[in-house]
């Protein structure tokens, strides 16, 4: 076992964890994070994306003991008292069915925005690739983005 | 004030945003994995990598000394746990059910049926320990292709069933051999239907829990279907049905592959008896892939009778339909639940169709989203397109002469459907605006004549489907063991709140915020005053649960229904509190009054109160307000549209790329045209996944090798494009709500569009097919090669027959 200290949505914890153990069940098993769901096992849906640091990553391709004395920011944890406005337009634009995937997809869209804050369509389909949704044909999804860049959504 | 300043706005035909949103956005779900109990312990299952084997020997008693470890059994260590899985519907008196045990007990059958269960302190331990089981299998040949299987003397997936047809199915409408006779082309094709793994976003997963002294249980499953569930595992597993309460609760997307009943549930519920411990099984995905139903994976032989001047008289369909290994809760039906299709929007004289069902060593196959329509509509719109390249008649021309007419509804189909309503002329016309389809022709034609490396290819697909499965008694006649009514339950809270329980069973089509919308319509009330109850068995008793378009047109009207009969309980109540007789109280926008004495009212809430204190009650009125109504539906609903499809082609390289797409659908009403648009956005994406990029593949030893996301390409946000939708709305005059059920449609139409398109930038150059998916490679092929694009699966794999099976390798011939 590793001792590992981290921020989790602004609350700090220490636990001992087995060196193998990716960051995505540490945060669901231990730290009661459940929002955050696993949806493969090849870090190709994206399902599990936090922020790390500032900077989207997807939790199961990362270990826990990786993110040793690192920043963590779960779905649960972005909105600051009202929702992050990323959020607001999941919901306003219908971006959103099942919502397995989405908070992964609401973590990497406020990431996308950090580097490209007025993406173009392309941009915004390029800059999610690394995220599926079975659901909405993405159609939603783009037009979702879309809305948060012109609200200024960061 | 007045009434008519009071009147709220209806909800029903509004953009309403969702009210299951706020907890799905900021991560306060409760999915199946997420349900964690005090003293969970966790299940992994060994799954066999041989296609056919006998077990000659399953040892787990090494695992059992492993640290975390605490039980190991393999499949004949439970035969006093579990029976076997069921099938639902018998389809033919022919239909062989072979058995189907959660885990295997002496063979085992396809590359993903389980063999050993290890029971662990946590998902780490379980896993690891799988690695201890010790199984001696003893290879069998394995059957993979559906002729070869056929033919006689080959290996049976089942000795005992003594043949690998599973079923055949023949029905004939009128004479089709006498339009054969009379027709002037008889133009034959096949076409295939690749095998598809369905890909919810949520893997599978299961959670029990032994209560009450480990005498019930409460099941949380991943499942479409919690009603179904509850009454299969208690046939199953031998627990009395009303010892167990299924909870399906936030669920990750179904599109049919958690219609089922599965292994896991039984194993877990077993185990949960047998160990009186929470017990917890999650699918990774890789194991999903293997162990999570397939779709479609049917070979289509058809043949038009048409005059030259292009009507079409008859349609024959042969079928030829893998089953899998085994059969799960639909298999054998979901081909035949497509079969009144294939005659689609057309005025066929005469429908011969056959299907023959046929076991191999693969994942079982099961519903789809659309589940035998996208199959149907693909065929016969593929062929529609193909019959016009041959008589030299423009596709939409050819459509145009031989489609039911607006005005020719009420029709009555070749196969004795009787569509309810409908324009199709209405919507492509629409369809073709929006398009800008002769400028795209136009343009089309100059990069012909200039050999422009990038052709452009224009794909139509006018589809019909039925949808709101299913009138009890035909589903009866049929033979499926279940009806296909749904059930409502209307109350009202003493504050006055509608609460709604109704039996579909959502997992992301948004029935909280679609039935909220109808009910505060009825009941003259704020869409934010209903809350919906659905997707548990203890909180609501009935139900059939969601798939096949059903869930707004059967649990809809049940909604609407049970509204109005609480209404009617209600009216009695505010008679009697207003001294005034029943007939003459009329009740408009949530508010009863005395015809001819305005002043004289009573809120519906008002009315709820007073029924909670029930200290003066009328004759026939209850305390608490509360009704319940069904909707067994007479007939089907048929949603019909026309989507177009723009590609472009690049000939040097195969790339196919969807430059336009357009879609004019007609589901009749609309409750929430934002969830509408959704459903049909989807669905289209589906639909063209299936046309360019999806494909399950075997080895010839019969290994999924698309056995994970690596290797299978579920369509990421560059590989689509955006949609431009659209509605003509012709109600259906089956339900009282004018609906007609959109969750299939637009995978059910689009694949045809995008395929169709495809084909239609390359005809010239002399192709005449590519097969699924329309990859670079097959379409390069087919460009240098002609035909259909050479083997339909990639080089060495037999996913049907390869190069091996001379009839189902390459393209079809005119």
């Amino acid at each position: 076992m590793v001792q590992i200290t981290v921020t989790i949505d602004g609350e700090r914890r220490v636990d001992d964890v087995e060196a193998r153990v990716l960051l995505v069940h540490y945060l669901r098993d231990t730290a009661g994070k459940v929002g955050t769901p696993v949806g493969c096992d090849t870090s190709n849906c994206g399902t599990c994306t936090v922020h790390l640091d500032g900077r989207s990553v997807k939790s199961c391709s990362v270990l826990a003991v990786q993110a040793d004395g690192s920043e963590i920011t779960t779905i649960e944890g972005l909105a600051n008292g009202e929702w992050h406005p990323m959020q607001t337009a999941f919901k306003e634009c219908h971006a959103l069915q099942c919502g397995y995937c989405t908070p992964g997809m609401i973590m990497a869209a406020v990431d996308l925005l950090d580097h490209n804050p007025n993406p173009d369509e392309q941009e915004i389909r390029d800059g999610l690739e690394g995220n599926l949704c079975r659901c909405t044909g993405y159609h939603n999804i783009v037009k979702a983005v879309q809305m948060a860049a012109e609200g200024g959504a960061r | 004030m007045t009434a008519t300043e009071e009147r709220q706005a209806p909800a029903v035909g509004q953009p309403l945003r969702r009210k299951e949103d706020a907890r799905l956005v900021t991560g306060r779900t409760r999915w199946t994995d997420s349900v964690s109990l005090p003293g969970t312990l966790h299940v992994a299952l060994l799954r066999s990598p041989m296609a056919h084997a006998r077990l000659t020997r399953v040892d787990v008693s090494a695992v059992r000394e492993l640290p975390g470890v605490v039980a190991a059994f393999s499949g004949t260590d439970l035969v006093d746990d579990f029976g076997g899985l069921p099938t639902a519907w018998t389809v033919s008196e022919d239909l062989k059910t072979p058995s189907h045990f959660p885990v295997a007990r002496d063979a085992v059958r396809y590359v993903g049926d389980a063999v050993a269960v290890v029971v662990a302190r946590d998902r780490y331990a379980a896993i690891d320990a799988l690695e201890a089981v010790e199984v001696d299998y003893e290879p069998l040949p394995v059957v993979l292709d559906m002729e070869q299987a056929m033919a006689a003397g080959s290996q049976l997936v089942h000795d005992d069933i003594g043949t690998n047809v599973c079923f055949t199915f023949h029905e004939e409408h009128g004479d089709y051999e006498a339009s054969k006779a009379r027709a002037d082309v008889v133009f034959t094709r096949r076409y295939v239907q690749q095998r598809l793994i369905p890909n919810a976003m949520e893997p599978r997963s299961v959670v029990v829990d032994p209560t009450g002294g480990a005498d019930s249980f409460t099941i949380w499953s991943a499942t479409q279907v919690p009603h179904f569930v509850r009454i299969f595992m208690s046939l199953v597993c031998g627990v009395p049905e009303h010892k167990i309460r299924v909870i399906a609760p936030d669920v990750g997307g179904g599109f049919g592959s958690k219609l089922d009943i599965y292994a896991e549930e039984a194993i877990c519920l077993g185990l949960a008896r047998r160990l009186g411990r929470p017990i917890k099984w999650t699918a990774s995905r890789s194991e999903d892939y293997q162990a999570t139903i397939h779709g479609r994976d049917v070979i289509q032989d058809v043949e038009i009778a048409a005059t030259s001047d292009g009507t079409m008289l008859g349609l024959r369909v042969d079928l030829l339909s893998d089953m899998g290994a085994y059969l799960q809760l639909l298999t054998p039906s979901i081909p035949l639940l497509g079969r009144y299709m294939y005659p689609a929007i057309y005025k066929f004289e005469t429908h011969s169709f056959h299907c023959t069902g046929v076991f191999t060593n693969k994942t079982p196959t099961d519903a789809y989203r659309g589940a035998g329509r996208p199959e149907a509509t693909y065929a016969i719109e593929r062929a529609v397109d193909d019959l016009a390249a041959h008589l030299g008649v423009e596709p939409l021309e050819l459509r145009r002469r031989n489609w039911i007419g607006h005005d020719e509804f009420p029709y009555t189909t070749v196969c004795g459907l009787e569509y309810d309503s409908g324009d199709y002329e209405a919507a492509t016309e629409k369809a073709l605006e929006l398009f800008g389809y002769d400028a795209l022709r136009a343009e089309q034609a100059k990069r012909r004549e200039s050999s422009d490396p990038v052709q452009l290819g224009i794909g139509i697909s006018t589809y019909t489907e039925m949808c709101g499965l299913a009138p009890s008694r035909w589903l009866g006649e049929k033979g499926y063991v279940a009806g296909g009514w749904e059930r409502a339950t209307v109350r009202m809270t003493p504050l006055g709140k509608a609460e709604v329980v109704v039996g579909t069973s959502p997992h992301g089509q948004g029935h909280v915020t679609t039935f909220s919308q109808i009910t505060a319509d009825a009941l003259g009330v704020p869409f934010e005053d209903v809350e919906v109850i659905v997707n548990d068995t203890a909180a609501v008793p009935w139900g059939l649960d969601t798939y096949g378009s059903r869930s707004l047109v059967v649990g809809g009207t049940a909604v609407r229904r049970a509204s109005e009969t609480m209404v009617e309980k209600a009216k009695l109540l505010a008679a009697h509190l207003l001294e005034a007789d029943p007939s003459d109280v009329e009740f408009d926008a949530g508010t009863f009054r005395v015809k001819g004495t305005p002043s004289a009212t009573k809120t519906i809430q008002e009315v709820a109160f007073a029924s909670f204190t029930a200290h003066t009650m009328a004759e026939g009125s209850d305390a608490i307000l509360t009704a319940d109504n069904l909707m067994d539906p007479e007939t089907f609903s048929y949603p019909h549209g026309t989507h177009l499809c723009a590609v472009e082609v690049d000939t040097e390289t195969g790339m196919a790329k969807i430059r336009t797409y357009v879609c004019v659908d007609d589901v009749g009403n609309v409750v929430n045209p934002m969830i509408v648009e959704g459903q049909v956005h989807g669905g289209v994406a589906q639909g063209i996944a299936q046309a360019l990029y999806e494909e399950a593949v075997y080895d010839d030893e019969g290994n999924l090798v698309t056995g994970s996301m690596v290797d299978y390409l579920v369509p990421a946000p560059p590989d689509l494009p955006s949609f431009e939708t659209s509605r003509t709305e012709t109600p259906s005059t089956t339900n009282p709500l004018g609906v007609k059920g959109v969750g299939e449609a637009g995978t059910i139409a689009s694949t045809p569009a995008v395929v169709n398109a495809v084909v239609d930038a390359l005809r010239h150059l002399g192709v005449d097919d590519v097969r699924m998916p329309c990859t670079p490679e097959r379409i390069w092929r087919a460009i240098h090669e002609g035909g259909g694009g050479g083997t339909p699966a990639a080089e060495g794999t037999v996913a049907y027959g390869g190069e091996s099976t001379a009839t189902t390798a390459g393209g079809g011939q005119a």
